[in-house]
């Protein structure tokens, strides 16, 4: 049966050659434009190096401070203090790190302005991460502690400011003071937001004291990652924290309840969607959302009739089938399977199309050491794209056919 | 076999009504081979669309072998279909993106049964009609005669026990029409077919067992 269904899909696509191509040319733009978002958000959110153990770790990021008045701040506001004393003492992950998002800097060198983004870590960052060196290594935790000079470079920083020669050993000056380079790693694209920068130095040179005792902690912001063995980790791990949250000072007098929790990439993503005490953004991805849907929904619905007219077409085919025997729900999974082949053939020509232009895209420098690319997660999500957009399209004009009396059908669906 | 009761047809727009059956009550014995006659527009095809399942009566009942099936769901009604009536239509209704083999092979793709079967029942059912040698062909590129040959075959392929033909031979010339006659009476002579047949053409009507008149919505006879 299947076969046979195949085998009209085809000829009915090759007998309405202008139908076929505005249907495809409609699914083809749609899916193009959903793998593109899909290869960016896997790009940016799925396990890309240097953040290979994203399966493994839970973030501390965004939170909400309310005072007594019922004002309340939000967004990614703690201070080290807040990470240190109340993180940092956590016992059941694995690691623990705290580290600043990057802060975009210049410097002078050589008559030369260099743009940089510049982060505070700890030891334990680059035991999370999974940075791949191009020399030398990173600081050690002694290091940290004793607050000493050195940094880790990437590759972009050192043909920039050393010309493409090696750098471990030799000195950068950035903000009066003088860091012994130990370390060059590979570039990382600023859509890895979390590990992104061009310069890695010690928590202790940033310009925040890191013992003040203040739950805010001000620009450029601060962020703990928690290593666990395993996901099975995570509820002992998201306990804990709660657990300390319970007994927190609130050294600023102003505020009095704290709302914050230890997620992971995928519950920081879903978060985005449906703001809450943790996220500020939510509006922005809730818009993007309704574009995506109306984007779908467009073409959709241009389909839906470009379906109706073609089962129109075919009223009399309908008839003898069902005159033969076939029933509604036979003709309503013969049109889905006809539609969905039509939308897979869009998805693939969309696959390619999309290849294509990542191609394009990752050679022109438009994202700086961002590589986009259509792997196995991308893919199976472009399909499933398609096979949704094949039986939405397809549902509502195969319901409609459905209830056509065969002799109706028969007679040109009238 | 088939036995229709009371059977009305009326079709309803926003401004006019129009019956295309009154009161019509009908029997069709195993076995029979019964010719439906009357002038255009006198409901004859209603008729047999309703004796087919293929269209509802506005009243009365339906009933094959002794069962009332006016009730029966859209699935129930496409398996009695599928499983006890074979149609042929005077304009063919071939799918003409299909060869003549899997036109052939249309009424056995809805019954549980493998490829390899189902293309030797309807190579079987070619070779019945004369046409073992256009297996391969599409229906554009056969006479009407031709085609309607295929029709036939479609419709005994399930090995139905009642054939249902609307005007068989209406498009087709004396002497092609007479060969179609003659493949009507052989079904229902060596097998036992019961077929019902709407025609204009009393010659072909001589042929059968009994003639039902009908006569703007009436049965006269």
């Amino acid at each position: 049966m299947l076969k046979n269904y195949i085998k009209i899909a085809f000829k009915v696509m090759l007998r309405n050659k202008l139908f076929t191509f505005i249907s495809l040319f409609g699914i083809c733009f749609t899916l193009l434009f959903l793998i593109l978002i899909t290869a960016a958000v896997d790009y940016s959110f799925g396990p890309v190096a240097p953040e290979t153990k994203l399966d493994r770790t839970l973030s501390i990021t965004m939170g909400m401070l309310e005072t007594e008045s019922g004002s309340n701040s939000m967004g990614p506001l703690f201070s080290p203090w807040f990470f240190r004393k109340y993180v940092k003492t956590l016992t059941t992950p694995a690691k623990i790190s705290i580290s600043s998002y990057f802060n975009s800097d210049v410097i002078y060198h050589e008559d030369k302005k260099i743009k940089l983004g510049i982060k505070y870590t700890d030891a334990e960052f680059w035991e999370i991460c999974d940075f791949n060196f191009l020399e030398g290594k990173e600081y050690s935790a002694e290091e940290v502690a004793g607050t000493a000079a050195v940094a880790v470079i990437n590759q972009r920083l050192r043909n920039e400011y050393f010309g493409d020669k090696p750098a471990v050993g030799e000195i950068l000056e950035y903000n009066d003071k003088r860091f012994r380079v130990l370390g060059v790693v590979e570039n990382v694209s600023i859509l890895r937001i979390m590990p992104y920068a061009d310069l890695w130095v010690p928590l202790g040179h940033s310009d925040t004291d890191l013992d003040f005792p203040t739950l805010i902690g001000g620009f450029p912001g601060w962020y703990a990652w928690l290593l666990a063995e395993s996901t099975s980790d995570f509820p002992a791990i998201k306990a804990e924290f709660q657990q300390k949250l319970q007994h927190i000072e609130f050294p600023e007098g102003r505020f009095c309840k704290i709302l914050t929790n230890a997620t992971s990439y995928q519950e920081a993503l879903a978060r985005q969607f449906f703001r809450n005490e943790d996220g500020n953004i939510g509006p922005f991805m809730l818009v993007l959302l309704g574009l995506v849907a109306i984007f779908m929904l467009l073409p959709a619905v241009n389909l839906v009739n470009i379906n109706i007219s073609r089962i129109y077409e075919r009223a009399s085919e309908i008839g003898i089938r069902k005159a033969y025997g076939a029933s509604s729900i036979t003709l309503t999974g013969q049109f889905l399977v006809e539609n969905i082949i039509i939308t897979l053939i869009g998805g693939i020509l969309s696959i390619i199309l999309a290849a294509v232009i990542l191609n394009i895209f990752n050679h022109s420098g438009i994202l700086a050491d961002t590589i986009l690319t259509i792997n196995y997660r991308v893919f199976l999500t472009s399909l499933g794209f398609a096979v949704f957009f094949g039986i939405v399209s397809g549902v509502y004009p195969a319901y409609k056919m459905s209830r056509l009396l065969p002799v109706e059908a028969l007679e040109g669906g009238e | 076999m088939i036995s229709l009761k009371g059977i009305e047809k009326v079709y309803r727009t926003d401004k006019i009504e129009t019956t295309a059956l009154r009161n019509i009550d009908l029997e069709v014995a195993q076995g029979e081979l019964v010719s439906v006659m009357g002038p255009s527009g006198c409901g004859k095809s209603t008729l047999l669309n309703i004796m087919g399942l293929l269209d509802k009566p506005t009243h009365g009942e339906v009933l094959i072998e002794n069962a009332l099936v006016n009730n029966y769901g859209d699935i129930r009604l496409a398996k009695l279909r599928n499983q006890k009536i074979g149609f042929i239509f005077q304009s063919f209704h071939l799918i003409n993106d299909l060869s003549v083999v899997d036109n052939v092979e249309l009424p056995l793709i809805y019954r549980l049964m493998p490829n390899k079967k189902r293309r030797e029942l309807a190579l079987a059912a070619l070779e019945r009609v004369g046409l073992s040698t256009r297996t391969r062909h599409f229906p554009n590129q056969l006479s009407g005669g031709q085609r309607q040959r295929v029709a036939i075959a479609r419709a005994i392929v399930g090995n139905p026990e009642i054939i249902l033909a609307d005007e068989p031979t209406g498009n087709l010339d004396s002497v092609m029409g007479n060969e179609i006659m003659d493949i009507l009476l052989m079904l229902n002579q060596e097998q036992g077919t019961t077929i019902v047949m709407v025609t204009h053409d009393e010659h072909l009507a001589i042929k059968t067992q009994r003639v039902i008149r009908l006569f703007d919505g009436a049965q006269v006879s």
